[in-house]
């Protein structure tokens, strides 16, 4: 059997150079297969060679897309591969928006078919859904021995042409297309069928999911920012020093309220950042780097404001739940709201 | 989270490294932070003109809750 010729996307962490001390590092490229590319290719019995390895950081491949996809580009055509192979990514954000990117940009580009592999809820899925395969995964690493099969064996239908199943049987997310099939029964019978399963409470499956588009409409502005309380809200993490409340560096389950009322600014003595998502570095060196305090002080001394709210809120946004994180921004928004706040600036991290 | 605040009725800028992640869940303003470990701070800068960045981002989100929008806007 010919050998499958493939270009492999990875991010710092798995391209074993580093964590998030190292996420902020620029485009390189090894030949040959790196970490879990050896994995794929004995996945592939051989068929698969993994000919160079492309790693960037998370950080910089995040922040810098528009500069890394040329380059990128560049360094896939050179290679001509039959495949370019990125992640999986799990529920890694900023590693699943470059791989999802990437492909897109291969695929496109360089009409060269591709496969990537995340967790539902990762944003680099809306990105890239519609354009290819997305194998699903779990949220963490610890499902790698699962998906690399999945990827494996859809990437070689994709290369042969074979026919590709429906997302459930090839395990990759929905991409929004349809497809004619012969059903047994006709529709009229599928659907009084599936109504009374629902009437009796019992599981059932719909043959058309309603996509839920989740948009909010803008609140109204401010009508007189020199009257307005303004607050501040962090997903960063910075917290008292200590972490005395003992918010998760990683899928947090709550938020915390801490008063500001008397300080101008936030230094590394009193507080720091309980993120496990970023380098701590400049976080812990001045705080105001994710929480600027300071500034608003300046802005509020000045009246372009009439007064920083007394406390901030903050949690920790790594890898937390889509639904955990509504709860909470809901829950800030209403305690705000009732304590006359009319703004709200938000820092992520 | 920022999707929710407005939801409430409280205008609400997000201040944030990845303007597609923040388009894609759906905030409604939106202003590229510096980077993703210090999103309102540049390191490599000064002091003084790292102040200066933070108080121009803070200046910029104000501006963006003032602002009457129809849909998602990530301001300049």
């Amino acid at each position: 059997m010919e050998k499958v010729r493939v270009v492999h996307y990875l991010n710092q962490f798995f391209g074993q150079i580093g964590g998030e001390d190292r996420a902020g590092i620029i485009p390189q490229m090894k030949e040959g297969p790196v970490g879990v590319g050896r994995e794929i290719q004995n996945e592939s019995k051989g068929r698969f060679e993994i000919v160079r390895t492309i790693i960037c950081g998370d950080n910089y491949a995040a922040e810098h897309l528009e500069e890394v996809e040329p380059l990128i580009l560049k360094w896939v055509d050179e290679i001509r591969p039959d495949l370019f192979w990125a992640g999986p990514a799990f529920a890694a954000g900023r590693y699943g928006i470059a791989c999802g990117t990437m492909c897109k940009a291969v695929q496109q580009k360089l009409g060269i078919p591709v496969i990537t592999a995340m967790h539902p809820t990762n944003p680099g899925v809306e990105a890239a859904r519609k354009e290819m395969y997305i194998i699903e995964t779990g949220d963490s690493i610890r499902d790698m021995k699962r998906v690399i099969p999945k990827m494996v064996a859809l990437a070689q239908k994709i290369l042969d042409k074979a026919s590709i199943g429906m997302p459930e049987q090839e395990g990759y997310l929905p991409r929004g297309i349809r497809v004619n099939v012969r059903a047994e029964k006709r529709g009229s019978k599928r659907a009084v069928e599936m109504l009374l399963k629902k009437l009796r409470g019992e599981p059932f499956v719909t043959e058309l999911p309603i996509p839920h588009f989740d948009r909010v409409a803008p609140a109204p502005p401010i009508a007189d920012l020199s009257k307005a309380v303004i607050a501040l809200v962090t997903e960063g993490g910075i917290v008292p020093k200590g972490n005395p409340d003992r918010i998760e560096a990683h899928n947090a389950s709550k938020y915390c309220k801490y008063f500001i009322g008397d300080l101008n600014d936030l230094t590394g003595e009193a507080f720091q950042t309980a993120h496990g998502g970023y380098d701590p570095v400049y976080a812990n060196d001045d705080p105001d780097r994710v929480l600027p305090l300071d500034a608003a002080r300046l802005l509020e001394e000045r009246g372009l404001f009439a007064k920083l709210y007394d406390y901030y809120y903050v949690t920790v946004g790594n890898v937390t739940a889509v639904a955990s994180a509504a709860r909470y921004g809901h829950e800030i928004g209403e305690l705000l709201l009732k304590d006359g706040v009319q703004g709200v600036i938000l820092t992520s991290t | 989270m920022v999707k929710e605040i407005e939801r409430v009725g409280l205008p609400a800028v997000q201040i944030c490294a990845i303007v597609p992640i923040a388009v894609t869940v759906g905030a409604n303003r939106i202003i590229r932070a510096i980077a993703i470990p210090h999103p309102t701070g540049d390191p490599t800068v000064g002091r003084r003109e790292e102040f200066e960045i933070r108080e121009n981002l803070l200046k910029k989100a104000l501006d963006a809750l003032c602002s009457k929008i129809e849909k998602q806007t990530v301001f300049k």
